[in-house]
């Protein structure tokens, strides 16, 4: 009876367990078929993992519970973040199969990271302590570390693996430090208890802490000044995987640097807001400016993902409600924007050879339109032009630090945006008014689905925004 | 009157979306049929359009400031979905409705590639237009605003002239650069008065200190728009490279939105900053009127002339509106709508000899009227318009802008009135240039203008004449609305003005 409540109070980890105990059933499926058929059959089976993990986080009574004293939370901030980079994951393993089976990369182990790497997103959401944070923020770098490398024949791709993986590991170190240093100052890793320990403010040694936690972070979500291994891991990993980066991860690194900012260090906001000023400020301009030169579609992609997670953190340095409320929203309509995106560049194949050049988009408004036309919508999308869902995303986080006083950091949000909007426009322009190139191949069905859904949740988001906003608002209230 | 109740202003606005996804889905292939079938839902979306937007006008009671035909549901938490009409916006939507159906017609032979696509994006573009001048909320406001930058920059860049990405792209990074600071200016508007209503907005009494700062911002985002001296440098290039019809909304239309947002947000909501920031309104006016009228007398290209020339015209319009006087705000309205009808005539005109000869040079051409009777016709009665003749639309929007300038300002509206004899040299010298002199030998086979163009001029030439003649169906529209906007900004100044005196 005893051990019957006691499960029965571990019911909020439930998402979590799916994804652990899928994925560990998997692995032991995938070794014993190990041929090309099987691996296809595993990695379809992780789609459907996935989705039982979000059945799983919806149909779960709705409220508050905090477990292991507190070291791990569930509220709607962390549903709503779950869902979010649930969707990411899922996204980019369905774009994923096709190119599995078009490049022959089949292999059984690849879904199952993908499933590692989103468990380690879960328990970086919902993470209440410093210790959960850090046991989350490696149970999902290390997954990816391994399929960023997962093309092994390729020089590239093994590059990209190892450099991600010396500098996350740098990073972690870091992170792990100042950890340290905040408990050593507070005498706490919970970020209750933390709250609790700065409330009169910060001593020297504590901002130190903060200071390289927040390097941590920066690095995760691929911040300025910790941006610099984007562009080369994202050119060289497999384009599926880049996706696979560009999203999900993202919304876990947004979402633990939010969570952990606003519960622990509600007492010294001025101290951290000035990082997060800077760091907004500085990925939002280099993210606009570095894109502008560049060539492969990936490379562009990777600067303009820093400049997106450079808007989405001036919502955090409002500090407020409506600013959580703004990053929750940018998040979701950056997720949309990503997976799309990513879609039609995994459709960029001729001849059996994926492209990877902007120019290689020439004239694609009339070789194939439906295509051109859904790039073109997220790109403008991405830019922040009304009335697509990219002009809420930014609405939203500027509104809020307006409402904060951050006069500064919005002008020079906004302006960095129209530089910004200056590369998204020149793909529409190859893709509209240049002489079109032979066509692409046709584009797999799972690459339609996905284009078609998140092109069509970024047209259409004007006309129903209701459900996003309402679930983001009431996400971030859990927080304050 | 059992449809009173019918959302008649949601439809005006949406009906042209509507018309763009039946071309989506029934214009195939690129064949004769295809093309057809774009072309004539286009057409038929858009007189339904104008038709219905009729309906606006017959119901409209022009003796009422308040907003007309209102519509209000919930939509993003901050701001609703809320879109009505004044005397104000009222004509910008009949002008905008009126207009589109002739831009369908004017395309009609002269595009031929990606037909469906053209006729789409100037649905969209209508969509987006006439929801820029029925909206009343600004969130709105600014979605339409802005929205309306992405079917422009494809008209121009995907069917312009040989440096259309250079236009296009300065068009879109223009305008959007001056648009997203009034974003924020909107944003912070938003926390002082916790709403984005427009006509709670119009009697809020903004602070001073916001006041002068968004002020700015909107003055950043209209200014370019209009476009105003030394913000203007995208036009020309804009309109040169833009197809036709493109010109024509650009000059009719779109201008018109700084002018629109001027009366609409900077007078009436930030009153004494607009009485603070007129000197500055006046000076850059002045400069346009005079400056680009002498530019315009250089040109080379008679698109570039007639987008300068526009540019000179909207300094009237400026200067009109920041007199503050009921002559200058009714000559302002009324110098747009004329403007609206003019300008986009003449790009029509140029349009009739370019699609003949495709160049347009202005030496390429000279004694049209030879061959060309009834054209030279037409195109007098544009230029003269232009030049703001007595009898034509063009006299009287010049004419009541200039006299409620001096009321308020003799020193403005004396040099702005050499603009006027200004305009008439450079427009009398391009018809001179163009139609009179000698035939040229490559015009030798040039056809005078067919039924279809008779089609597009014949409106133009009746209302450029009638409103010449009468221009009361405009200006008792807009009367009650700037009665009331001008009694507004008067209050809110004295107001202003008496704290300045109990301060001292």
């Amino acid at each position: 009876m005893n051990q019957l409540t006691q499960l029965q109070g571990l019911l909020p980890m439930l998402p979590e367990a799916v994804l652990a105990f899928g994925a560990m059933l998997l692995l032991m499926i995938g070794v014993s078929a190990q041929t090309e058929r099987g691996s296809a059959i595993v990695n379809g089976f992780c789609i459907a993992v996935m989705a039982l993990a979000g059945a799983a986080i919806v149909l779960l009574p709705a409220g508050r519970s905090s477990m292991f004293e507190g070291s791990f939370v569930v509220d709607d901030y962390a549903r709503f973040l779950k869902l979010l980079a649930l969707t990411g994951s899922l996204g980019a393993l369905m774009l994923s199969l096709p190119w599995l089976t078009q490049e022959k990369q089949q292999k059984f182990e690849y879904g199952i990271l993908f499933l590692l790497s989103t468990l380690g997103m879960f328990m970086l959401i919902s993470a209440g302590d410093l210790i959960a944070l850090y046991v989350g923020l490696e149970t999902m770098s290390l997954p990816l570390y391994v399929v960023a490398a997962s093309n092994r024949d390729n020089v590239k791709s093994t590059e990209a693996g190892l450099k991600y993986f010396v500098l996350g590991a740098l990073s972690s170190g870091m992170l792990l430090y100042g950890a340290s240093l905040i408990y050593g100052f507070t005498g706490t890793v919970s970020f209750v208890g933390i709250a609790k320990a700065t409330q009169a403010g910060a001593s020297i040694g504590l901002v130190f802490g903060l200071v390289f936690l927040f390097v941590g972070f920066c690095f995760k979500i691929s911040a300025v000044p910790f941006h610099m291994w984007t562009p080369d891991v994202y050119e060289g990993a497999p384009t599926p995987v880049t996706a696979f980066f560009a999203a999900a991860p993202k919304v876990a690194g947004i979402a633990i640097f939010t969570r952990a900012t606003i519960t622990a260090f509600p007492g010294i906001t001025h101290e951290w807001q000035q990082i997060v000023v800077f760091v907004s400020i500085a990925s939002m301009v280099l993210g606009a400016f570095a894109a502008i030169g560049q060539r492969n579609i990936k490379r562009l992609m990777a600067y303009s993902s820093i400049g997106h997670m450079g808007f989405a953190l001036v919502g955090l340095a409002a500090g407020t409600a409506e600013g959580v409320q703004g990053v929750l929203v940018y998040m979701s309509i950056y997720v949309a924007m990503t997976l799309g995106t990513f879609a039609c560049i995994l459709a960029m194949r001729r001849d059996g050879v994926f492209l990877e050049n902007i120019s290689d988009l020439a004239g694609l408004a009339r070789t194939s339109p439906t295509m051109a036309f859904f790039l073109a919508v997220l790109l403008f999308s991405l830019a922040g032009i009304p009335p697509l869902a990219g002009f809420f995303a930014k609405f939203y986080v500027f509104l809020a630090a307006i409402k904060a006083g951050l006069y500064t950091l919005a002008v020079i949000g906004v302006l960095a945006s129209v530089v910004g909007a200056y590369y998204y426009l020149t793909i529409v322009k190859i893709m509209y008014f240049d002489e079109p190139a032979k066509a692409f191949e046709s584009m797999p069905s799972m690459l339609r689905l996905v284009l078609g859904v998140s092109g069509l949740s970024v047209l259409l988001f004007f006309a129903y925004p209701a459900p996003i906003l309402d679930a983001a608002t009431s996400a971030a209230k859990s927080l304050f | 009157m059992i449809m009173t109740n019918w959302p008649i202003l949601s439809v005006v606005t949406f009906l042209p979306l509507f018309g763009a996804l039946l071309v989506m889905l029934l214009s195939r292939g690129n064949d004769a049929l295809g093309k057809g079938t774009a072309r004539w839902i286009a057409l038929w979306t858009t007189l339904a359009t104008f038709v219905i937007s009729l309906v606006l006008v017959q119901r409209f009671d022009a003796s009422s400031a308040e907003f007309q035909f209102v519509e209000k549901y919930p939509w993003l938490g901050v701001s609703n979905y809320y879109m009505g009409v004044d005397g104000i916006s009222l004509p910008f939507v009949i002008l905008t409705t009126a207009l589109m159906p002739i831009c369908i017609l004017a395309s009609w032979t002269s595009i031929q590639k990606r037909v469906k696509e053209y006729m789409i994006a100037f649905l969209v573009l209508e969509t987006l237009m006439v929801g820029t001048f029925a909206a009343l909320d600004l969130v709105l406001f600014y979605l339409f605003f802005e929205g309306g930058l992405i079917p422009m920059f494809l008209i121009i860049g995907v069917w312009g002239g040989p440096r259309r990405v250079y236009a296009s792209f300065k068009f879109f990074l223009y305008t959007l650069l001056g648009s997203v600071l009034m974003l924020l200016a909107i944003m912070a508007m938003y926390w002082q008065a916790q709403t984005t209503d427009i006509p709670t907005l119009l009697r809020f009494g903004f602070p001073l200190g916001l006041q002068k700062w968004a002020w700015l911002a909107f003055f950043a985002s209209f200014a370019v728009k209009m476009p105003m001296w030394p913000v203007h440098t995208w036009l020309p290039d804009a309109h040169v490279e833009a197809p036709t019809a493109g010109s024509v909304i650009l000059a009719a239309i779109l201008l018109k939105m700084g002018g629109y947002g001027f009366l609409r947000f900077s007078l009436p909501m930030f009153p004494s900053a607009s009485h603070d920031f007129a000197p500055l309104i006046f000076t850059l006016s002045v400069v346009a009127i005079i400056y680009t009228s002498l530019v315009a007398l250089m040109q080379e290209d008679v698109k570039k002339l007639i987008a300068y020339s526009s540019v000179a015209h909207m300094g009237f319009v400026t200067m009109g509106i920041f007199a503050a006087t009921t002559q200058g705000v009714a000559g302002g309205i009324f110098q747009m709508i004329s403007h609206g009808i003019v300008s986009g005539a003449l790009f029509l005109s140029v349009g009739v000899v370019y699609d003949r000869m495709h160049t347009r040079e202005i030496a390429a051409y000279g004694g049209l009227v030879n061959r060309m009777p009834l054209y030279a016709f037409v195109f007098m009665v544009f230029t003269l318009a232009n030049v703001g003749l007595p009898g034509t639309s063009g006299f009287v929007g010049e004419f009541l802008s200039l006299i409620g300038t001096f009321k308020n300002n003799i020193a403005v509206a004396s040099i702005a009135t050499f603009g006027v004899i200004l305009s008439a040299a450079y427009a009398l010298w391009l018809y001179r240039k163009m139609i009179f002199g000698t035939l040229k030998p490559s015009l030798e086979g040039i056809k005078d203008i067919g039924w279809r163009e008779a089609v597009i001029f014949a409106p133009l030439v009746v209302l450029t004449i009638l409103f010449g003649v009468t221009p009361g169906p405009v200006l008792d529209m807009s009367a009650a609305s700037v009665a009331q906007l001008l009694d507004n900004y008067q209050h809110a100044i004295s107001a202003a003005k008496t704290a300045a005196l109990l301060v001292q």
